[in-house]
């Protein structure tokens, strides 16, 4: 990265918006940060978080047993045993059977491994469309800026939940793919709005001033000092991306407006359960269980991200001056209103 | 400031009119609402087939459809169902079951949300406020429909352990309820308890974490310190000045928090057995017909511009400064 200075230096080199002075020290920032490279101190402080820490092992193991659940694992997905209807979890069946005589332990792997595939795919593409949408509208300003902005607000009034399933019959028979195509084509406003901002801020630094004047054309000048001044922000929002594609890929696949029938995702498990819910709970609560654990999970890892990458977002708060690891980050940066957008 | 806002009004209004218009141009490209018709056996004469087009004007450009549409709902008339039902009969019906359910969470939600948010900003770092804390990421984790789902098994436990038909899960009202004003009141108390909760809870979490931050920002303020200095209380301080204060973000979030309400309004609706504006979307896509899809996202459209108004309204009435301007 050639432009670590401007995010890398912790409370230096960014732009002090408030008036408040800045409660840590800068002694102390200075000797936590001599001598190691952005990279590290951030690896550091993000391993620091004991609760991140444990978001992340548990989303790795949980991805890691729905890829390899088929080698071990009794019973496929697709697999009927017709010995066994709807009983509950057992020796041989460990999250029960259907009606059909499915396992539900093969299913609900299959299902959690669609969702997290989904999401991560999902807020990969988003951050694409966000990151080109954002920094050319910021940096280009003018009639590019209001028409891609009026785009954004557009897509922020119509709920992607909406659009989504209005275009879903037209989706139906054909791959999954096209369904994460078109979430990633949904999911990027919030991102882009705020990308735009920051790029408003960033067009009027002397280095990108510099880069502008010594003749470097525009598309360079957003690749190399643009979007790379942004990243720190981008990593923290695809974190959010990605937790909140699962609840929305759910929801609509709750609904059958998202992932169709011969695949199955954790949405659909759900549906199919919650139809006997009461009288048969683990057809649902397993699949509802390991989507709120690995959501969760996902959220934990953002706000370890959050505050390993950007611990200026404290600054300026009551914050214990001794160290203090653990604690929530106080101020979520991306509204987190997409989060719960889906459902 | 006048000026801003009727510009913010047009722009509103013209961003209503294109979503719309973008919702009923998807819906009239992707559903096929004769292919069940076609489908049938015996098949149906191509004359039958043929006049369910004329009549549904599947032959018209698209474009044209959509004048001729919102030149009709401009007069309050929404179309006909694919099934030929008058829209604008059960608009109203829908409507009302809708906002009762909106406006319950979002009074509940906010008021609990800021509740929850003070007093752990308050009470920081203590057990109360890593419980409260907790209690939002877990509920941010986990789907609408889930929520309903595992309140509903809770509310069965909590009928059977009580031996009465304590809360009831379907329906806004007992069909055919007969009895006086109490009894029916209380009647439709026990049918608005869960999807509310459900609706609500999700809204106390999401405006929680931001009021405790918020709030956290200005307890460390200096003006507070000053307004205890020249001899408030400290509950005085927090009350008069410091809550007032940390009300302003809120009122930005409120937009955001509204559209969030209104997709999960849809879940509970549907979980919930309520015939709103959200189980009639899923029943007009389920059953491809864009009338009602134009109709709902109309609705919603002008529901979330409307918050965005309220929105603006809030932060003039909370942030003096918004207003001298």
């Amino acid at each position: 990265m050639t432009t670590t200075d401007v995010t890398g230096g912790t409370g230096k080199a960014v732009p002090t918006g408030g008036a408040n002075p800045v409660d840590v020290p800068l002694d102390a920032v200075e000797a936590e940060t001599e001598g190691v490279t952005r990279g590290k101190l951030v690896l550091r402080r993000f391993l620091r978080n004991r609760l991140a820490l444990t978001g992340l092992v548990i989303l790795v193991l949980l991805y890691a047993l729905s890829l390899t659940s088929p080698l071990f694992a009794p019973w496929r997905y697709d697999e009927y045993d017709y010995l066994s209807f709807l009983q509950g979890p057992s020796a041989s069946h460990w999250f029960g059977t259907s009606q059909i005589g499915e396992d539900v332990f093969a299913q609900t792997m299959r299902g959690l491994q669609r969702s997290l595939t989904i999401g991560l795919l999902t807020a990969a593409i988003s951050i694409v469309i966000a990151s080109v949408v954002g920094a050319c509208a910021g940096y280009f300003g003018g009639w590019v800026d209001r028409g891609l902005m009026w785009v954004v607000d557009l897509l922020l009034v119509l709920p992607s939940f909406l659009i989504i399933a209005v275009i879903s019959p037209a989706l139906r028979g054909s791959s999954w793919i096209l369904f994460v195509l078109l979430l990633g084509m949904f999911a990027w406003m919030i991102t882009a709005r705020i990308l735009r901002g920051m790029t408003l801020t960033l067009r009027e630094r002397e280095f990108v001033k510099a880069a502008r004047f010594m003749g470097a054309p525009s598309g360079l000048i957003i690749r190399r000092h643009i979007l790379p001044n942004m990243a720190s922000l981008m990593i923290i929002d695809v974190t959010i991306t990605v937790g909140s594609t699962i609840l929305l890929e759910t929801g609509l696949s709750y609904f059958g407006f998202g992932v169709q029938p011969p695949d199955v995702s954790l949405g659909t498990l759900i549906r199919d359960g919650s139809t006997a819910a009461l009288t048969t709970p683990w057809l649902f609560l397993f699949a509802g269980g390991l989507l709120v654990v690995s959501v969760l999970a996902v959220n934990f890892i953002g706000d370890g991200l959050r505050d390993a990458l950007d611990p200026n977002a404290r600054r300026g708060r009551k914050v214990r001056h001794d160290e203090d690891p653990d604690v929530e980050v106080e101020r979520p940066r991306t509204p987190r209103a997409r989060q719960e957008e889906p459902s | 400031m006048a000026r801003f806002l009727a510009r913010r009004l047009v722009n509103y209004v013209a961003l209503c009119l294109v979503a719309t218009f973008l919702a009923f141009a998807l819906a009239a490209m992707t559903f096929d609402p004769v292919g069940k018709l076609q489908a049938r056996n015996p098949p149906p004469p191509q004359a039958t087939i043929d006049a369910k087009r004329a009549e549904l004007r599947l032959d018209e450009p698209i474009p044209q459809r959509f004048v001729l549409w919102l030149g009709d709902a401009v007069q309050g008339d929404f179309g006909r169902t694919v099934v030929n039902q008058s829209i604008s009969d059960e608009l109203p019906r829908r409507i009302g079951v809708s906002l009762r359910l909106f406006l319950l969470g979002t009074v509940v939600g906010i008021g609990l949300g800021v509740i929850l948010g003070v007093a752990s900003a308050i009470r920081q770092y203590r057990f109360s406020d890593y419980a409260a804390t907790f209690f939002s990421f877990v509920i941010l984790s986990t789907p609408v429909f889930l929520l309903g789902l595992l309140l509903k098994y809770l509310a069965l436990e909590l009928n059977s352990a009580a031996g009465a038909q304590l809360l009831v899960f379907t329906g806004e009202t007992t069909p055919g309820f007969q009895g006086g004003f109490w009894a029916a009141l209380v009647d439709r108390v026990q049918h608005l308890v869960l999807p509310t909760l459900t609706i609500a809870l999700g809204q106390i979490a999401y405006y929680s974490r931001y009021q405790r931050s918020a709030m956290l920002d200005v307890l460390g303020s200096d003006f507070l310190r000053t307004a205890q200095a020249k001899g408030l209380t400290r509950r005085k301080a927090l009350f008069k000045h410091g809550l007032r204060t940390a009300l302003v973000p809120m009122a930005t979030l409120f937009a955001f928090g509204f559209g969030l309400l209104i997709t999960g309004g849809t879940f509970t609706e549907r979980i919930f057995g309520w015939y709103g504006m959200g189980d009639w979307l899923v029943y007009g896509i389920e059953q491809d017909d864009t009338n009602i899809t134009a109709t709902v996202t109309l609705f919603v459209a002008v529901l979330v511009l409307i918050s965005g108004w309220l929105s603006d309204v809030f932060y003039a009435l909370l942030d003096p400064r918004v207003r001298l301007r």
